[in-house]
């Protein structure tokens, strides 16, 4: 009800106008949309379920994933969402949040990784795996990205990323850089981000996950790079690939500096 | 003999530069590859095998374009590549071709079959046409009074027949006047078949279309 309003307020904006100012009332309303939806984020919800999860005893070996180290040290949460993806010396991997999550969760509490990594996303434990991601991100909102790439494996990660964000391949031709690699660019009304450098505070890597009102679900870093991959028309992005961490490396690295608004809430 | 004691020093300089720089290119190149085959699996029509590049795709995915030699011998490939109407007839419906133009659909793996009577046009994702339609992407020019703006008066007029082979050339191949073009090649892939592109001819050439009004 409330989103029918909100469509026929921009609609409503965007045909007063006509001729040369059409476009400009068009973007203005979009924006004063935009502002609209800030008033109450659901994301708050799955904050609160995550948190809840992060203290539960779960799993197989009943126990809670406070001890998990995200990078900063067993337990620490604030200040660890803007230094990932980075290097882990236990797992021998460069993991993003949503990777790392799962390697704890197959440590501490039992669960099998394979099979969470399978699972749909917004169903079963990846459900959970979202929720979690959304409250460790939101620890680290107001701060800006720095990801450590002091380890050569993270340097490596960002050269793989970047062969990958560039990379042109299936039936439309397409590459992370036909949509991302240029300023103030448009699909359809969707703004584009520029990823190939910092974008801004709160925009691009620095917006993820964050709450889709268009199909009411919370969507992950993860989520949001396998939709990005399936409109390249491109095969399938595993959960955690390496490509997906790698693409993680390289557009968190661009982004040092940016703030983080995590979690942000979109279309 | 003497030779020893510099070969000794070349190979530890070669090492030391290896250390400071990590692998070579060549070795990301290859480390690249094996990362892509490992990441990627099939679903519904998106097969694994999209992965594979032809020589347009892998000469333009880096952030420097391909050296303008190679660049133009692409554009050339792409050129002699072009499928021109059977029958001369390159024209259609307008209307149709509107509808073509908003569709976004076709070719992901959640879409059900590669055959272009499934697949939308995606026009209106990254360029302005009619401009009655305020979503229009900006990745491309603005296509509004596409024909008119080219001095497109009647479709039967010789002089027009340059800029109407252009345009099916462009919606064919769009490769053949740029080598990095980011223009889906619609016809060269089977995105589109002649049909439909007859439809978004008429879309932006004919002067009935709502495009030059």
């Amino acid at each position: 009800m409330k989103q029918t309003t909100l469509h026929a307020a921009v609609l409503a904006l965007a045909l007063s106008a006509s001729g040369h100012a059409m476009a400009q009332d068009t973007a203005k309303g979009i924006a004063e949309y935009r502002k609209m939806l800030e008033d109450g984020n659901p994301a708050e919800l799955y904050e609160m379920k995550g948190e809840a999860l992060w203290r539960q005893k779960r799993g197989p070996k009943s126990a809670s994933l406070e001890r998990c180290d995200l990078g900063k040290g067993p337990g620490v949460v604030k200040g660890a969402f803007v230094e990932l993806p980075r290097y882990f010396a236990d797992t021998g991997r460069v993991q993003d949040l949503e990777s790392r999550l799962v390697s704890c969760m197959a440590t501490l509490q039992g669960f099998d990784a394979a099979e969470i990594a399978k699972t749909a996303f917004g169903k079963g434990e990846m459900a959970n795996v979202t929720a979690l991601a959304t409250w460790i991100a939101a620890q680290s909102r107001g701060m800006r990205f720095a990801l450590p790439t002091a380890h050569p494996e993270e340097k490596r990660f960002v050269e793989l990323g970047k062969r990958a964000f560039f990379y042109r391949a299936g039936p439309h031709d397409f590459a992370c850089a036909t949509c991302h690699a240029v300023d103030g660019q448009r699909i359809r009304l969707q703004d584009l981000p520029n990823l190939t450098k910092n974008p801004g505070d709160g925009i691009g890597f620095a917006a993820w996950p964050a709450y889709r009102v268009s199909n009411g679900q919370m969507w992950s870093m993860q989520l949001r790079l396998n939709d990005c991959y399936r409109q390249q028309r491109f095969p399938y992005p595993g959960f955690g690939s390496d490509v997906t961490i790698a693409l993680g490396s390289y557009m968190g690295v661009n982004a040092r500096g940016a703030e983080s608004i995590v979690p942000a809430i979109k279309r | 003999m003497q030779a020893k004691p510099k070969i000794v020093a070349a190979a530890a300089a070669v090492l030391l530069a290896g250390c400071a720089s990590g692998p070579s290119p060549a070795d990301l190149d290859a480390q690249f590859a094996a990362m892509m085959k490992a990441s990627f699996r099939d679903q519904g029509i998106a097969k694994a095998d999209r992965l594979k590049q032809d020589a347009a795709q892998a000469a333009c995915s880096s952030d420097k374009p391909p050296a303008e030699a190679q660049a133009k011998r692409l554009e050339a490939e792409a050129m002699s590549t072009i499928k021109w109407p059977s029958g001369g007839q390159y024209f259609g419906d307008f209307a149709a071709g509107e509808k073509l133009a908003q569709s976004g659909v076709g070719m992901a793996w959640n879409n059900k079959s590669t055959a272009p009577k499934d697949n939308g046009g995606n026009c209106y994702n990254c360029h302005q046409i009619d401009r009655k339609e305020l979503s229009y992407g900006t990745i491309g020019p603005s296509l509004w009074n596409y024909g008119k703006l080219r001095g497109v008066k009647d479709l039967n007029d010789p002089k027009a027949a340059e800029v109407i082979q252009y345009t099916w050339g462009r919606l064919w191949n769009s490769h053949a006047f740029a080598a990095c073009s980011n223009m889906p090649r619609f016809g060269h892939q089977g995105i589109l078949d002649e049909g439909q592109i007859r439809n978004l001819m008429s879309l932006l050439l004919d002067p009935r279309s709502p495009v030059n009004q």
